[in-house]
This record gives C-alpha cells, structure tokens and sequence, in this order.
C-alpha cells in the first residue's frame, strides 16, 4: 500500500463517513444458508464489500491418519482468499497472512464445537473469500459458525465475530477497506451471544480508554451480526411449524 | 404441540430437569446443541435437520462392503465411521478364504449394530432372519434424520407405505431405504420415500402421503 498522508484523506463528512455510515453502524449484511448442494453445511456471507463462502464437511474420517485424535473430532479451518478477491491480483494458494488467520479462527470457533462428540473424525471449515474489502476474517468466521450450524453439529453458542477500527483519532464499528488501510489501528474480536470472547486481535494503537470504547462498541456490532445470522437460519425452516414424531427403531 | 426452530445455544427452558436429546444445561438453565426443531414435552429434546449418522447398538442399517480383512468385512455405513463385520457374524460357518464368495466387494447388506464401543469401533452382525445381503430390489438414500418421519408414529408411516405400494421395506437408520417389488410399485415408493424427505419437516404429512398415493395410483390405472 502506498502511505498516504494522514491529513490528506478525510474519513468524516457532515459527521457521517466516507460511505454515509455512522461510526457505530455496520455495514448492511446478507447471510444465505445451505447454498452448497455437495456440502453437509454451508453459507454465504455479504459484509458491505465482503463476499465470503463457508463450506463444512464432516465429521468424517480423518485423513491423513496420525492427526487423528482417539477421544475428540479435530477441526481443520481453511481460510483462503481468491486470487480474483483483492485489486491488485493475490498470488494464489496459502501464505503466512492466511495460515494465521486460519489458526485464529478455528481457535475461536473450537471452544463451543463438542467435539467430544465425535472421536477419531475431523470436522473441515472452508472458508473462501470471493472479494474482500476489510473484515474479511469477521465476514469468514460469521459465514463458517452458520455453516457449522447449518451441518447439523452440535454447539454451545453460536459465534458472532465483527471488527473496530480508529480513524482520525475516532472509533469506528466494522472498518471499510479505506479506514482500514489509511486507519490507526483495527481490532477484530468473535465472541458468543453471551459476551464470551474467542478471538481478540490488534494491530495499531490504542489507549486504555479508547479499547474499552471500542471492544464495547464490537460487542454491541457481533450481538446485531448474531441476530442476522439467527433469523438466516430460521428462515430456512420457516415456512414449515410441525417436524418429525420422535420415533425409535424400525419394522 | 409446541414446535419451533431453534438455534445453537437457544435458551429453551429456566428448568433443567427438562434437558433431553440435544440440549446441555448451563447454570441450570436448558440450552439448544443443535440447530433444529425443539419439541416441548416433559423433556425438551431438540431434533437435529441435518448432521451425519452416529451408529447405536441395535440399529438396522444398510452397509455396503468396502474391503475384505483376514477375518472382517469392512462396511461403509453411510457415517464418519466403517462398520466391522466378523466372520463369526455371517449366518453360517465359513472359512476365512471363502469370505469372498459370500459378500463381495461391492455387496449390500442389510445388517444391525451389534455393539460400539468409546473409541468408535462398530462391530455389525447378520445373525437374524430379516438381515442378510440384498440381491434384488433398489435402495434409496435420504438424510438419517428424516428417518424417524417416514417410519411415522408407531411404525404407521411405513407400514400405511408397504401397504399401499406392495413393496417390501427396510428402513435403515443410516438413512439407507431398501425397496423391494414390482417395477412400477417400486419406482411409486420411490417417489413417495423422496417426497416424504422433502416435507418431512410439515404438518399433517402421513394425510398428505395418503392422498399422493391415491392421484398417482390414480392416474395408472
């Protein structure tokens, strides 16, 4: 990126920014769910600019053999961002900015997967970004936590995942690809509905009061993703109100 | 009856002796596993829409042979985990180089889960009359958690089915559906096992099914 200077590019017009948004207001969202025929769940995610599909397969057999564990399922979290995603063409394939954030984020989605449920099997999170425009690990972690739902495998919360960044010295809610860029610092957090926090990373600076501003104002964004991502889920059933007898065995 | 979506840690009740299939108390508050349908009775249990078949001893499942070990077939069942079968298993005595003439590579089965044990080994057998390999007839492939609806309350989807298509069934918890008939009650029950799939989810279904069976059949003759 070329460094711009700071003075040059103004983020604030009228009080609104450079896309008309408050600071405290995300981007508009669209969530679809089950949008893969092939896999066990899957979803597709629109923050603003960001377009991300998630994909989960399993739980099935591990392979390659050894990474299998004998008392719990493991999960493998693949983030990969298309070579068509960005301006400036991505050389294709994992580098050391998509293993972290792949890292990160089955780190923040492991702790609410009962994977004790599942031995000697792995469950699989794809995650591709189809365009970017900042956020992308949030938009990721949103899109996978409903696919997860979505493949039908059991967790103890949902997980809500949004950004904060500071631009000309002010907090901003879910950074667009500018404030990122031009921005002083960005802190994107996934938590679960109830406040629990899974994944909290900075780059930037930020003083002790303007982290507390901000990770209360990312809070308050993951809660409103959170219902988003609900009410796309519900909406896949919707139209139906009365679902299977419970029933044992067959003959 | 109370029926509504819910969602992965979905408040369901303030009681925690209410828990059932699908839930796990916090704080002695029920809260929802699994995307799905919550189903209020004395329990609250939680029916999933989707997610893979975990086998349980005693369940009838339709398998088919993988590979063939010194003393075990090995039997794709349809889940994250192969099915054992033992030799000793097979109806009758057969020598271990003979286990090929019996059930091939590529073999159907319908078998029962014998045991499973904590690190997931699941040992089939084919000890009973109504188990056995499939030689004729087609089987169908449908969620394992639409299972339950197309055997109906008290079994009374499946047998209103054999009843009014003519065709012999096996339903497999794996979701496996085994159709044995004529070509055209066949292809009929088919048709009728997809549609139960489809909708299993609404109201009135087995009233629906009925009148389905009737326009078709209807139209045939």
């Amino acid at each position: 990126m070329i460094a711009m200077d700071e003075n040059d590019i103004s983020f604030f017009k009228d009080g609104l920014r450079l896309d008309g948004r408050r600071a405290d207001q995300l981007r508009p969202i669209k969530i679809e769910v089950g949008v893969l025929a092939r896999a066990d769940g899957s979803c597709y995610i629109e923050m603003g600019g960001n377009k991300v599909i998630a994909a989960v397969y399993g739980p099935r057999e591990v392979h390659p053999r050894h990474l299998q564990e004998v008392t719990r399922a493991i999960v493998r979290y693949r983030y990969n961002m298309a070579s068509f995603s960005v301006e400036e063409r991505k050389r294709p394939g994992p580098d050391r900015r998509s293993y972290e954030i792949s890292k990160v984020s089955r780190e923040a989605l492991e702790p609410v997967i009962l994977t004790s449920y599942f031995p000697r099997s792995v469950i699989d999170v794809f995650v591709e970004v189809l365009q970017a425009d900042a956020g992308t690990r949030t938009a990721g972690i949103n899109a996978a936590a409903v696919a997860l739902a979505d493949a039908g495998i059991p967790m103890k919360s949902m997980i809500s995942s949004c950004a904060v960044g500071k631009v000309a010295d002010t907090i901003v809610l879910d950074p667009m690809k500018e404030e990122d860029n031009f921005g002083q610092a960005d802190l994107p957090i996934a938590m679960t509905p109830g406040g629990e926090i899974t994944l909290m990373q900075m780059d930037g600076g930020l003083t002790r009061e303007e982290f507390h501003q901000a990770v209360e104002m990312a809070m308050k964004g993951a809660r409103d993703i959170y219902e988003i991502q609900r009410n796309a889920l519900v909406d896949k059933y919707s139209q139906l109100e009365a679902p299977a007898e419970e029933v044992k065995a067959c003959e | 009856m109370d029926r509504k979506v819910v969602v992965p840690g979905d408040l369901l009740s303030e009681d925690a002796k209410r828990s059932g299939e699908g839930t796990f108390v916090k704080d002695g508050r029920v809260y929802s596993l699994l995307y799905g349908l919550a189903n209020y009775r004395d329990k609250i249990n939680v029916i999933p829409l989707a997610g893979k078949y975990i086998p349980a001893p005693g369940d009838n499942v339709i398998g088919v042979v993988k590979d063939i070990t010194f003393s075990n077939w090995i039997v794709d069942i349809n889940s994250p985990y192969d099915g054992l079968l033992h030799i000793s298993e097979f109806p009758k005595r057969i020598e271990s180089e003979e286990m090929s003439k019996y059930l091939r590579i590529g073999s159907s089965i319908m078998t029962r889960v014998k045991d499973v044990d904590p690190t997931m080994k699941v040992e089939l057998t084919l000890n009973d009359r109504k188990l056995g390999l499939i030689k004729t007839g087609q089987v169908v492939e449908i969620s394992h958690t639409r299972v339950p609806r197309l055997i109906g309350k008290g079994g009374s989807m499946i047998s209103m089915l054999k009843k009014e298509v003519n065709c012999n069934i096996f339903v497999g918890q794996n979701g496996r559906i085994w159709i044995n008939g004529g070509a055209e009650d066949m292809d009929l029950a088919l048709r009728t096992v997809l549609l139960i799939e489809k909708e299993a989810h609404t109201n009135g279904l087995t009233d629906r099914i009925v009148d389905f069976l009737k326009t078709e059949k209807g139209t045939r003759s």
